[in-house]
C-alpha cells in the first residue's frame, strides 16, 4: 500500500508539471464543455437510465458546474469511471471536474494532488439486518457473519469496528453488489455491511422489504466530495461555489419553480445570490447569473437530493445529516457576498 | 414347400425384441455393462432433479414483459429485465433517436461475415465489399456528413463496441501474430530479438495489465491537452495481446514443416518471400487451424475485460442495468441473456473452422 501510495504520488507529480499552467476554466470555455468523471453504476449518485441519459447527484453536481460556467448545464460529457482509474482521469486532465461519490480524506487531498470541494454528500457505512434476528443494535452482532464487498475500505471500516468493541465475525465476501444482496437474502449470512445510502435500495430489492431493517449505528465517515485537480484556485472556486449555490439556494428557499419570481425580491440576500446585484459573478470570473443558472436548470440542493435518492425514489433515503444546518443536518453555506 | 421354407428362415431370423429399436439402442449403449449402468441411472436422476426445475423457473412462472416491480412476487425468471433495458443494453449511450445507425452498421457487418464464410465468394470483389461495408459502418457509427448527426465515439457502446473490439482486434492481431512468427524464425538477429522479447513481454504480463497500462499509465507520459481516444487504446492493447499469442501458436506451425519443403522451394529458385507466401504459410497456417480458432475465440471473449476500464461493452452496460434497484435481483436472468450472445459469436466462429478445415483438407 505505501509503495503504491509514492508511485501514484509520482504520477502526481507528472500530472502537476503538465497541467500547472493552462487555467482549467480557459481550457474548458475553449473547448465549450466540461468533461466530468461519474461513477456508472451507483444508482442515484451516476448513473444512465435506460435511454442513455445521465442521472445521479453526482451527475447533477456536474450540470451545475456547467450551468454556472456556460449557463446551459447541458454542456456535460460523462466519462464513467471505476474506483482504479478515477484519480488517473482527473491528474492527466482527461477529465475538468471528479464527481464520483469519492470520500474525501486526507492522503487523497495531499498525495494524490487532488483538491476536494464542498461535500455533496455525507454518507457512512451502516448494517442492513433480517427482523427475525432479533438484534435492535449493531453492538448485539458478536459472532455474525457479515457479508460484505472485497477490497473495500467497507471491508476494514466493519472489521474495525468488531475488533474494537471486541466483537467477533464472519465475513462472507463476494465480489459484486448484486451479487451481495442476493446472498443476503438467500440467508448465507446474518447481515450485510454498506454505504448508508445503498442500504436503502438493497432493503427495497427483497421480496418482502418489511422483513428487514436498518439498523441505527452509522460506524464510519464518508463525506462524498467533488474533486478538481490542486493547484487551479480559479476553478476550484468555481466549483465549490456550484455546490454550494444549491445549497444556499435551499437556504433562502430558492427553487427551480420559484426563482423567476425570486429575482424581483427585495431581500439583499437573495439579490445578491441571483445576481441581481452585481459582484459574485465578477469575483469568480464567471456570469452574475450563473447561481441563477444552476437554480433554474438543476435545482436547489434539496430538489436534487429528493429527486434522485430521496424517499420518493427506490433508494427512499431521508435527508438526516445531508438536511440543512437548521434542520439538524451538516448541509451549511457559507454567505453569498 | 420351398416358399414355406423361406418363411420360417425369415421368422427365425427376427431378433428378439430386447435387442432392437429401443429397448436394444438402450441396452446396448447405455445399460451394457454394471457400471454404465449405475452412470446411467445417476444422470437419469440428476437430469431429472435440474431440468423440470430450471423449465418451470425459465419458461412456465416467468414473466416477460412486466415492471421490476411485478416481478418481484413470481417464482420463476424475470426475462423482464432483458426487453425492458434493451437498446441500453445492446447500444449504450448511443443517442436514443439514432439507434438505427448502430443496429444497420452490425446488420452490415453480420452479413458481411456470413457472405465471406463461403469461399467461393472470395476474390476482388469481396475486398471492396469489405471496403465499402467498413466505410459505411463508419460512417453510420460516427456521422458528420451526408446530413448524419456527428457521434463521438466516447458514446459507443454495447453490442456494437463488443463486435468492434473483437472483429477488429481479431483481423488486425492475425496477420501481425504471423509476421511475429516469421520475425522469430528470422535468421536477422536484431529482428530476431525484437520479435522474441516482443513476444515473451506480452505472454508475461495478463491482458489486464496491459489494459490499466493503456487507460491509466499511457495517459500520464501524454502532453497536457493531448488525449488519445480510450476505445482505441483498449484496442490497441487486444490487438498487441493476442498478437503474441497468435504467434507462438503460427510458430508451432511453421516448426511443424519438413526441412523438405523448405529446400524444395528453394531449389525452384523461389526467393525468401515466394517461399513463404505460396509454400511455408499456407500449410503451416493450415495445420494450426485448430488453436488458432480457440485462440481467437478466447481472444473474443477477453474483450469483455474492459469493463474494467469502464468501457461500456456488451457485459458493462447489462451490469449497469442491474445496479439499478428495480432490476438488481434479476442477474441470473440478464447474464443469461448476455452469455447466449457471446455463445452464438463463439460458435459461430468454432464451426467456421471446422468447416474450413474440412475444406481445405488435402489429405496430408
Amino acid at each position: 500500500m505505501k509503495r503504491l501510495t509514492i508511485v501514484f504520488a509520482i504520477l502526481a507529480v507528472f500530472a502537476l508539471i503538465g497541467s500547472a499552467s493552462a487555467g482549467t476554466l480557459d481550457d474548458v470555455k475553449a473547448k465549450g464543455f466540461i468533461q466530468a468523471g461519474v461513477n456508472g453504476d451507483l444508482f442515484g449518485f451516476g448513473k444512465p437510465d435506460e435511454k442513455g441519459v445521465w442521472r445521479g447527484l453526482d451527475v447533477d453536481t456536474a450540470r451545475a458546474v456547467a450551468a454556472a460556467v456556460f449557463g446551459d448545464a447541458d454542456k456535460v460529457k460523462y466519462t464513467p469511471l471505476t474506483a482504479k482509474t478515477r484519480f488517473t482521469a482527473l491528474q492527466s486532465g482527461e477529465i475538468d471536474v471528479l464527481t464520483r461519490n469519492c470520500t474525501q480524506t486526507l492522503s487523497r487531498d495531499t498525495a494524490l494532488g487532488l483538491d476536494f470541494v464542498q461535500v455533496n454528500y455525507y454518507d457512512g457505512q451502516g448494517f442492513l439486518i433480517p427482523k427475525k434476528l432479533g438484534v435492535t443494535s449493531a453492538k448485539e452482532l458478536d459472532g455474525a457473519s457479515v457479508c460484505v464487498l472485497p477490497g473495500t475500505t467497507t471491508e476494514l471500516n466493519v472489521a474495525d469496528y468488531f475488533r474494537s468493541n471486541g466483537m467477533k465475525m464472519k465475513p462472507v465476501v463476494i465480489e459484486n453488489t448484486a451479487e451481495l444482496a442476493k446472498a443476503f437474502f438467500a440467508g448465507r449470512c446474518d447481515c450485510l455491511t454498506s454505504d448508508a445510502s445503498q442500504l436503502a435500495g438493497t432493503r427495497a430489492i427483497a421480496s418482502n422489504p418489511k422483513d428487514y431493517m436498518i439498523l441505527p449505528e452509522i460506524i464510519s465517515k464518508e463525506p462524498l466530495a467533488p474533486a478538481v485537480r490542486h493547484g487551479d484556485n480559479q476553478w476550484k472556486d468555481i466549483v465549490n461555489f456550484s455546490v454550494l449555490a444549491m445549497i444556499n439556494a435551499e437556504e433562502l428557499g430558492i427553487t427551480s419553480k420559484n426563482v423567476d419570481e425570486m429575482l424581483k425580491s427585495k431581500d439583499p440576500k437573495i439579490m445578491r445570490f441571483l445576481g441581481v446585484t452585481e459582484g459574485n459573478g465578477k469575483a469568480l470570473g464567471l456570469d452574475e447569473k450563473f447561481a441563477y443558472n444552476i437554480v433554474k436548470q438543476v435545482g436547489n440542493y434539496g430538489e436534487v437530493f429528493e429527486r434522485n435518492v430521496g424517499v420518493n425514489t427506490p433508494l427512499g433515503i431521508e435527508r438526516g445529516l445531508n438536511a440543512l444546518w437548521t434542520d439538524g443536518g451538516l448541509m451549511y453555506s457559507p454567505p453569498f457576498k | 414347400m420351398e416358399k414355406a421354407d423361406i418363411k420360417q428362415i425369415e421368422t427365425e431370423v427376427k431378433p428378439p425384441v430386447a435387442s432392437k429399436g429401443v429397448v436394444g439402442w438402450a441396452r446396448a449403449n447405455l445399460f451394457n455393462t454394471w457400471f454404465n449402468s449405475i452412470l446411467t441411472l445417476v444422470t437419469l436422476f440428476v437430469l431429472w432433479k435440474t431440468v423440470p426445475p430450471f423449465f418451470r423457473w425459465a419458461i412456465v412462472d416467468s414473466l416477460w414483459f412486466s415492471t421490476g416491480e411485478a416481478c418481484r412476487g413470481t417464482e420463476g425468471a424475470c426475462w423482464s429485465v432483458i426487453p425492458a433495458n434493451i437498446r441500453f443494453i445492446l447500444f449504450g449511450f448511443f443517442p436514443y433517436q439514432l439507434q438505427w445507425r448502430p443496429l444497420l452498421a452490425m446488420v452490415i457487418l453480420v452479413v458481411l461475415l456470413f457472405y465471406s464464410r463461403d469461399r467461393r465468394h472470395w476474390n476482388n470483389s469481396l475486398v471492396y465489399a469489405w471496403v465499402a461495408g467498413l466505410f459505411a459502418m463508419g460512417l453510420l457509427m460516427k456521422g458528420g456528413i451526408l446530413g448524419l448527426v456527428e457521434v463521438e465515439s466516447t458514446q459507443w457502446g454495447g453490442l456494437p463496441l463488443t463486435l468492434m473490439l473483437s472483429v477488429f482486434g481479431l483481423a488486425a492481431a492475425y496477420p501481425l501474430g504471423v509476421v511475429l512468427a516469421l520475425g522469430r524464425q528470422s535468421k536477422m538477429p536484431a529482428v530476431k530479438a525484437l520479435c522474441v522479447v516482443y513476444i515473451e513481454m506480452i505472454r508475461g504480463v495478463p491482458l489486464i495489465t496491459l489494459l490499466f497500462m493503456s487507460s491509466i499509465v499511457f495517459p500520464l507520459f501524454l502532453p497536457e491537452g493531448v488525449t488519445v481516444n480510450v476505445i482505441l487504446r483498449a484496442q490497441v492493447a487486444i490487438i498487441m495481446f493476442t498478437a503474441a499469442y497468435i504467434a507462438e501458436v503460427v510458430r508451432g506451425g511453421l516448426q511443424g514443416m519438413s526441412k523438405g519443403q523448405y529446400e524444395a522451394a528453394e531449389s525452384l529458385g523461389l526467393n525468401y518471400y515466394q517461399t513463404m507466401r505460396l509454400v511455408i504459410l499456407p500449410q503451416a497456417l493450415k495445420i494450426v487451424i485448430p488453436p488458432t480458432v480457440s485462440q481467437l475465440i478466447s481472444a473474443l471473449k477477453d474483450t469483455s475485460l474492459v469493463v474494467i476500464i469502464a468501457l461500456y461493452d456488451l457485459l458493462k452496460t447489462t451490469q449497469s442495468v442491474l445496479s439499478d434497484p428495480s432490476w438488481m435481483a434479476f442477474s441470473s436472468e440478464a447474464y443469461i441473456f448476455v452469455a447466449l450472445i457471446y455463445f452464438f459469436c463463439c460458435y459461430f466462429m468454432s464451426s467456421y473452422s471446422r468447416r474450413l478445415e474440412k475444406e481445405l483438407d488435402t489429405g496430408l
